[in-house]
């Protein structure tokens, strides 16, 4: 309600600077003229004489000159007398009274949320109950601060890192377990966090930074599942299906028969199978292939791609089989020729920016553009 | 409700410029006093709602209101309260504020203090300025509104871009600003001129002291900004040729143009096609900078905030005020009063050339600022004008004005004698010889050019010198008439010998500097000594500070010379952790006029750190040069006495040329 009357009280200032000048009477104000300028010139030349810093012959050409256009300026302005148009002074203060509180309205309404109260930060520390949205965003900044002034609380950082983590910001979740571990000291745990992490902020890949990690956790507990789930996965992003096979294996005979992880591990073995798929291809020629052994196997599927690829060149606009030759690609440890194929990808569907958006998504789901 | 007060009341000026736009013009074609009179009213209530909504908006960022987006977005709650404040202008909206707050400043002060304009004419004034204000209202409101909300605030700010996180954002934009909008009064001016169709000595003097205040700050401004860019951007350049300081610099030539053109229809009632048009040119090449900045058609350091559906709002104002001035003065221009008559060589002639070098100057950097640019768009075709281009047009013009400068004011009116005037200027001819020999025995090394422009930067100040002993009689007369004559001389004679002396001490930095200027880059690691130009600076170590939002790596260096120890200088980087970006700290050691400058690099694993020393020898004279040349013009404001231009009397029948 107040703002309302604060409101009010500022549109009638306003109304009355356009009504005050309309009020008051054809009184003769005070003004200035082109004759009092050439006046002061005349007084000026005076001056100079007197000081010595123009000479005699100078100052009197300058006094003709200025003469004349005092003259000329007299006769102009002789001519010009100030009336009064009462009813145009009316139609200007009909425009204030009406015109004014309208325009502002116009313009206000639409843009302001008069509803809203302000929110200075004196105000949010005292209460938090005070309508503030206590979301999950805003305690992380609380944490955040609280961290920024102690930096070594280890506690802090051991807290703040998943929630991170949950909310998708990964390169922040992962300097907190980096924090994490500086001040809390190092524990496999804390390190296959870490990895998981950098895996996470990688969409997916795990770098090398992020193997590093786990062959640190891996070290200080050969048993920890976390660290040897993603040594798994690393070979099989680089290739080595038997060898993460291997691990997934051994550690899924290690594990408790009630682990939450079982079935992801399971999942991932299927995936890699007894060592020998090739994720990038349909079913029926893994069927096929299976009957092979090794070397033709693997002409069969360079063969296959190349095929695709030759497709796609004269062809471009389908974007699940560009997704698909680079997934080929990157199985096939080729991420030079990976990188290359979504340059052409995207060059194929520039123009076309759903597919182009499907596609950036693709690609980010396997780790390229990350 | 500071908030949504702060909103109306922004509306409310919006509503009141409105109303000024048109009613005092009635009010004047009526002749009626009372509706011209609005005009005044309205500027001072407009200057009063506008001057509220910046202070809303200030305290906003003051108290962290992060319900208000534009704070939200800009600003911290952990940033000092200096910074709080300086960040209301580090983003669009909030400088877009600022330069309508600024016009409204110039509005009230026309209202408040134009007691000596004719009425109709203060009338046509503000109601002209009313017109710009309207059009950067509504630009405001619609495109770029500060005060828009946000329905559940998050309860931390995003904090200002880091490198605007400096002392200089206090004080070059709020400069740059009076400068560019100062220049609204005198195009204000010239409009109501063409539309009263009355423009004469009068009106020269009555616009004079707000062309001189706009050109006062724009040119600290301007050295301010580049200062900044020097000590901030961690490069040690002082000028980029940037759009951006283009976009200033241009308004600056057209203006100091206006300055001296304005002074001739002052004193002697010519050059006023010139007068007319140059206000109109300045006031458009401050709009074209204001467009080239906030629209986003070019990326640079100043880019903090651009868009591209502003740009076309403010395309569309620069269309509308360019193309309606420039039309108006084509159909009015012809019906202009012919002036005073002038021989080529007289001061009057002096004047046109100054002028015509200087748009010509102004010209230069335009297309050099806009061919880029157009190639882009026209031919798809990204390329950039930078150094060398400037180095082969713009410096040989500026070369002849300088050349040129000590004879303009030793001129007489109206008839001139260049021959005396090349005697009397011989010692200070001389005196740039000298320097010049001297210079270049001292150095042997270097560019051949750089003991030339030095000459001629000596050669300018002598002139102006020179200018001072012939009005003052020095060495002519007794000493006691000399002082008492220096004494009766007017302040604007003080200010011109002291604007056109900086002159040559700019140049003279600039030519030290890009010149002798030693360059240092390294690795360092502690302990480790770098010798540059003669200093011994000893790295002493590394250290990690807490700042109030931001982390801080402090390099310690131990400046000595020939063993004896100066000073400790330490550069730092800081990292921010909220914008995840950092800056460079450069640390500065002053000797003289000339300056050790250290900004650091990367740290290497090894524990050494990139290291960038620079000795710039006599650069600070870069920055006094336009300290000098603003002080002039504080001296020729402070003068209130008329200008009279007494022309010399004709000996013998010569013959004369029209004004323009």
């Amino acid at each position: 309600m107040t703002l309302w009357f604060v409101f009010a009280l500022m549109t009638v200032a306003a109304i009355f600077a356009v009504l005050w000048p309309l009020g008051r009477g054809a009184r003769p104000d005070n003004q200035g003229s082109e004759v009092a300028v050439y006046k002061d010139q005349l007084a000026e030349i005076e001056r100079d004489l007197a000081a010595g810093l123009i000479a005699l012959p100078e100052a009197e050409a300058a006094r003709v000159e200025i003469s004349r256009r005092l003259l000329a300026a007299a006769g102009s302005e002789s001519g010009l007398v100030l009336t009064s148009s009462l009813k145009w002074r009316r139609a200007a203060a009909v425009l204030a009274l009406v015109g004014l509180p309208l325009v502002a309205a116009a313009i206000y309404v639409p843009l302001g949320s008069p509803a809203l109260r302000d929110f200075p930060l004196a105000q949010r520390e005292r209460g938090a109950g005070s309508g503030m949205a206590q979301s999950l965003e805003n305690l992380v900044v609380q944490v955040q601060q609280h961290l920024e002034k102690n930096p070594t609380d280890g506690r802090g950082w051991n807290v703040l890192a998943p929630v991170l983590e949950r909310l998708g910001r990964f390169d922040e979740a992962v300097r907190a377990y980096r924090s994490s571990i500086t001040y809390n000291g190092e524990s496999a745990e804390r390190r296959s966090d870490l990895g998981e992490a950098i895996t996470a902020a990688a969409s997916g890949v795990v770098t090398a930074e992020a193997k590093t990690e786990f062959e640190r956790a891996h070290a200080l507990n050969a048993d920890d599942p976390k660290a040897n789930y993603f040594l798994g996965l690393a070979a099989e992003q680089d290739g080595r299906k038997d060898d993460a096979a291997n691990i997934w294996r051994a550690l899924l005979a290690k594990a408790p028969a009630d682990a939450p992880w079982r079935p992801l591990v399971q999942t991932s073995l299927a995936r890699v199978g007894g060592g020998v798929t090739m994720p990038a291809l349909s079913d029926e020629t893994i069927a096929a292939s299976k009957e092979m052994n090794d070397g033709d196997r693997n002409a069969m599927v360079r063969g296959m791609v190349e095929r695709l690829a030759t497709r796609l060149k004269q062809n471009g606009d389908d974007v699940e089989g560009w997704l698909r030759l680079v997934r080929a690609y990157l199985v096939m440890g080729d991420r030079d020729k990976a990188q290359a194929a979504s340059t052409d990808a995207r060059q194929a569907i520039a123009k076309d920016s759903e597919r182009l958006r499907r596609l950036n998504e693709g690609l980010k789901t396997l780790g390229l553009d990350g | 409700m500071i908030a949504e007060a702060g909103h109306y009341a922004l509306v409310l000026a919006l509503a009141l410029a409105l109303i000024q736009s048109f009613v005092p013009m009635i009010g004047a074609r009526l002749r009626d006093s009372a509706l011209m009179n609005v005009a005044r009213s309205t500027a001072l209530a407009q200057l009063v709602f506008v001057g509220a909504s910046f202070i809303a908006l200030v305290t906003l960022h003051v108290n962290s209101d992060f319900s208000v987006a534009n704070v939200y977005e800009n600003s911290h709650s952990m940033k000092p309260l200096i910074y709080k404040i300086t960040g209301v202008w580090g983003n669009h909206e909030g400088s877009m504020l600022l330069w309508v707050s600024i016009l409204a400043l110039f509005g009230g002060l026309v209202a408040a203090f134009g007691n000596n304009l004719p009425l109709s004419l203060r009338a046509h004034v503000l109601a002209v300025q009313a017109w710009i204000a309207s059009a950067f209202y509504l630009f405001i409101l619609i495109t770029s509104n500060p005060f828009l909300r946000i329905v559940n605030p998050p309860i931390e700010g995003r904090d200002l871009n880091p490198v605007l996180q400096d002392i200089g954002l206090a004080v070059h934009p709020p400069m740059l600003y009076l400068g560019y909008v100062g220049f609204s009064i005198s195009f204000s001016f010239a409009i109501a001129a063409l539309i009263e169709g009355r423009i004469d000595a009068a009106w020269a003097r009555w616009v004079r002291p707000w062309t001189l205040v706009a050109w006062i700050f724009l040119t600290l401004g301007i050295a301010m900004g580049s200062y900044w860019a020097y000590y901030e951007l961690g490069w040690g350049g002082w000028w980029f040729w940037d759009p951006v300081e283009n976009a200033s610099l241009m308004p600056w030539l057209a203006g100091t143009a206006l300055l001296h053109s304005a002074l001739v229809m002052e004193k002697r009632n010519a050059l006023k096609v010139w007068t007319i048009l140059l206000s109109i040119l300045t006031f458009s090449l401050s709009l074209l900078g204001t467009f080239l900045v906030r629209s986003g058609v070019i990326t640079s350091v100043h880019a903090f905030a651009n868009d591209p559906t502003r740009g076309v709002f403010i395309l569309l104002i620069l269309c509308l005020f360019i193309g309606g001035s420039l039309s108006l003065f084509a159909g009015r221009a012809t019906s202009l009063k012919q002036g005073g008559l002038f021989a080529p060589i007289s001061r009057e002639g002096a004047l046109v050339l100054n002028n015509l070098l200087l748009t010509v100057a102004c010209a230069v950097v335009l297309f050099g600022t806009l061919y880029p640019l157009a190639m882009e768009v026209l031919a798809d075709f990204k390329m950039s004008v930078g150094a060398p281009f400037y180095n082969l047009s713009f410096v040989p013009l500026f070369v002849l004005l300088l050349l040129a400068v000590p004879f303009g004011p030793m001129l007489a009116w109206k008839r001139g004698d260049l021959l005396g005037v090349t005697q009397r200027l011989l010692a200070a001819g001389v005196a740039g010889l000298v320097v010049i020999a001297i210079v270049w025995a001292w150095t042997r090394g270097g560019s051949a050019l750089a003991p030339l422009a030095i000459g001629l930067g000596v050669f300018v100040i002598a002139g102006a010198a020179t200018d001072l002993a012939e009005r003052t009689g020095l060495f002519r007369l007794p000493f006691a008439t000399t002082l008492r004559r220096a004494r009766g001389l007017p302040r604007s004679a003080w200010g011109t010998v002291f604007a056109h002396a900086g002159l040559g001490v700019a140049l003279i930095g600039i030519v030290c500097e890009t010149t002798w200027n030693t360059e240092y880059i390294a690795t360092m690691k502690p302990n480790d000594v770098a010798q540059v130009a003669g200093y011994d600076l000893k790295l002493d170590g590394l250290l990690e500070r807490q700042g109030p939002n931001y982390r801080e790596m402090i390099a310690q260096f131990n400046v000595s010379r020939d063993g004896e120890a100066l000073s400790v200088m330490t550069p730092s980087k800081r990292s921010f952790t909220t914008r995840g970006s950092s800056t460079t700290e450069a640390a500065l050691l002053t000797r003289g006029a000339s300056q050790l400058y250290i900004s650091l690099g990367d740290v290497t694993a090894e524990g050494a750190i990139a290291v960038r020393i620079y000795h710039k020898p006599l650069v600070l004279m870069i920055w006094w040069g336009p300290v000098l040349m603003a002080f002039g013009g504080v001296l020729s404001l402070s003068d209130r006495r008329l200008r009279v231009g007494a022309p010399k009397p004709a000996r013998a029948k010569q013959r004369l040329q029209p004004a323009e």
